[in-house]
């Protein structure tokens, strides 16, 4: 078990590295000489020339790696085209915002998807079955934009219940949580990002749970005299490890993929962050969340992993 | 395509009884489709998909970027617009016929290329193995180190937006996962006897790759791509909603819900049908896919 973590801990140096390396790229990527991507037009030349050796852009392109790296391992990101600020604080303070929807919406999404799975798994090829079903094929497909203009249509436009964009009058200042004056701002992205993990988990678990209602052991509980009821949490217990492992891969999708919804609903987490990047061609900015956001992607990568091998004994990774 | 021994392996009782008609793999797909009402739908609805968008040019009633100021947000069934008309006076129902054209071009290419040579490089590394597997396999695990809106966000960000553009930043997400799979056929396929019975008969690599390899690694890489169909039209539909797609007055899914949004509060539902363009046509091919995936009896 230590020896799989300390393993599995050790495999994740080089992936970063990788992320590291395909971030550094991003730049190189970008139409037009770098040093003009990373900094204001209006900087004076002095300043440019300044910049470029700071960045190490006169020097083979392998020695600018390293100085990226280690400015990024010191914590500089650079700092965004836009207005100047540093890309570390913006990517922090819009990462937080990311975060709470996101474990709201995979939260809900997990515990909707284990009702729907097991009423589907138990009635196999009925109605509600396919009913479940149906659901699941409509969140694995529908495009999250969409689904938000849709909400934005019916609760903001129609009903006029929900405000349609922005998180209130303070921002992510002093935004609570506990409060529906804050909180109401938060409902409809919540919704709109949960469908889709929504979709995928409920299919996975009716899918396991289906196998597992098949095996031999679930007949000899049946023959003990154990109530269907019973049965099922013996049947949960078992894709529990499972489930879990994909909760922690869909907040990780969440949190990377959270763009479009954010876009929308100008929510002002990492996705925003994004989207002004690309907007105004912030390429700090764009590099500096994207890496941010798939360091966080990796290491719940991680965590899914070792809490998998130590909740589940089936499991003896070596 | 009758190389493979499907049936006769799982039925071994039927090689004693020429008498009996032995359908090939690819028959033995087709009669479990046959039943499938679902699939068999869909498939028929994504071909009527397919054709309007071939035939949008004789299919649309008006040009699709001709503008006119006085009939801007028109509701659906106004005069001679069926389907309304968008934020410039243009007829949604010519726009949205276009659009198909794009957006199924985005979902259906950058598949068939990442296919290609994500499907080369998972084959090579599954059958070469060592060295070479481990070098393309973990390069590839540094991509899945992204969600994949995340990787297409980041590559189509920096690249900029255009078509050629998109399609290269859906070809490289689609990639790795297609490598993936493509790799793990292979070296199952590469461990089992025969493989080692051509060798030792004395075919060439070439020829053992081609007549043996991949033959059976196609139907699970198949299967699997096909399932990308519908994150590839998503995926492009998002990245030319954010901007980074076909430039504006040319009509596609996502840029017309975009440029819609703001019209919100004027014609909701006319801004809401591009999205439901996009949400039938990736249904349509999700559920396509899974009952391919059944049929084709692959695990997933």
């Amino acid at each position: 078990m230590w020896l799989y973590a300390l393993r599995r801990l050790l495999l994740t140096i080089p992936i970063l590295l990788g992320v590291t390396i395909i971030c550094f790229a991003l730049v190189k990527l970008a139409p037009g000489d770098p040093i003009q991507n990373l900094v204001r037009p209006e900087t004076p030349p002095e300043e440019v020339a300044k910049l470029r050796a700071y960045y190490g852009l006169d020097q083979p392109v392998v020695i600018q790696y390293f100085v990226w790296l280690w400015r990024v391992l010191c914590g500089d990101l650079g700092r965004s085209i836009a207005n100047n600020a540093l890309v570390s604080e913006e990517v922090v303070r819009a990462f937080l915002n990311t975060l709470n929807i996101a474990l709201i919406s995979v939260v809900i999404a997990f515990v909707a998807s284990m009702a729907l799975g097991i009423i589907a798994a138990t009635r196999q090829g009925g109605a509600v079955d396919k009913l479940v079903t149906a659901i699941a094929v409509f969140g694995i497909s529908v495009p999250t934009f969409w689904l938000a203009v849709v909400l934005v249509i019916f609760f903001a436009v129609n009903l006029n219940w929900l405000p349609a964009t922005g998180m209130g009058a303070d921002g992510s200042h002093g935004f609570n949580y506990f409060d529906w004056n804050d909180f109401k701002f938060a409902v409809m992205p919540i919704i709109a990002l949960a469908l889709p993990p929504l979709g995928i988990m409920t299919r996975t678990t009716r899918s396991a749970l289906s196998e597992v209602l098949n095996q031999d052991f679930i007949q000899t509980l049946r023959a003990k005299g154990l109530s269907e009821g019973r049965i099922i949490v013996h049947a949960v217990r078992n894709i529990m490890p499972g489930a879990t492992a994909m909760l922690g891969l869909q907040l990780g999708y969440l949190i990377g993929g959270s763009v479009l919804v954010e876009t929308v609903f100008t929510w002002p987490g990492t996705g925003f962050l994004l989207n002004k990047a690309i907007l105004t061609r912030d390429i700090p900015l764009l590099q500096g969340t994207i890496l941010v956001l798939a360091t966080v992607f990796v290491l719940i990568n991680l965590v899914v992993d070792l809490a998998q091998s130590m909740i589940d004994p089936r499991i003896k990774r070596i | 395509m009758s190389v493979i021994p499907a049936d006769s392996a799982s039925l071994p009782a039927a090689q004693g009884a020429p008498a009996t008609k032995v359908r090939g793999y690819w028959g033995s797909v087709w009669n479990r489709l046959r039943y499938d009402y679902v699939t068999l739908f869909c498939l028929g609805l994504i071909i009527v998909i397919i054709l309007l968008a071939v035939f949008a040019p004789w299919l649309s009633p008006m040009d699709p970027e001709k503008s006119s100021m006085a009939n801007r947000l028109r509701p659906i069934g106004y005069k001679k617009y069926l389907l309304g008309t968008d934020e410039q006076g243009r007829d949604m129902v010519s726009r949205l016929l276009w659009g198909g054209r794009v957006s199924l071009m985005m979902g259906i290419l950058p598949v068939v290329f990442a296919t290609l040579v994500g499907g080369m490089f998972g084959v090579v590394a599954g059958y070469y193995g060592g060295k070479v597997n481990m070098v393309i396999m973990r390069t590839m695990d540094i991509f899945f180190a992204f969600p994949s809106v995340l990787l297409a966000v980041a590559i189509a960000g920096s690249l900029g937006g255009g078509i050629g553009n998109q399609m290269l930043t859906l070809t490289v997400v689609l990639i790795p996962p297609i490598c993936r799979v493509a790799e793990t056929a292979t070296s199952q396929v590469r461990a089992l006897d025969f493989v080692d019975a051509a060798r030792a008969s004395g075919a060439s690599t070439i020829s053992i790759l081609f007549s043996h390899v991949l033959i059976n690694v196609l139907s699970p890489v198949l299967v699997y791509s096909s399932t990308l169909v519908s994150i590839s039209i998503i995926l492009a539909s998002g990245l030319s909603f954010l901007g980074l797609g076909v430039s504006p007055p040319t009509a596609d899914w996502g840029l017309m819900l975009s440029t819609l949004r703001q019209s919100i509060y004027v014609q909701p539902i006319v801004t809401a049908l591009p999205g439901i363009a996009i949400l039938i046509t990736s249904i349509a091919f999700n559920l396509v896919s899974d009952g391919l995936r059944q049929a084709m009896d692959v695990k997933a």
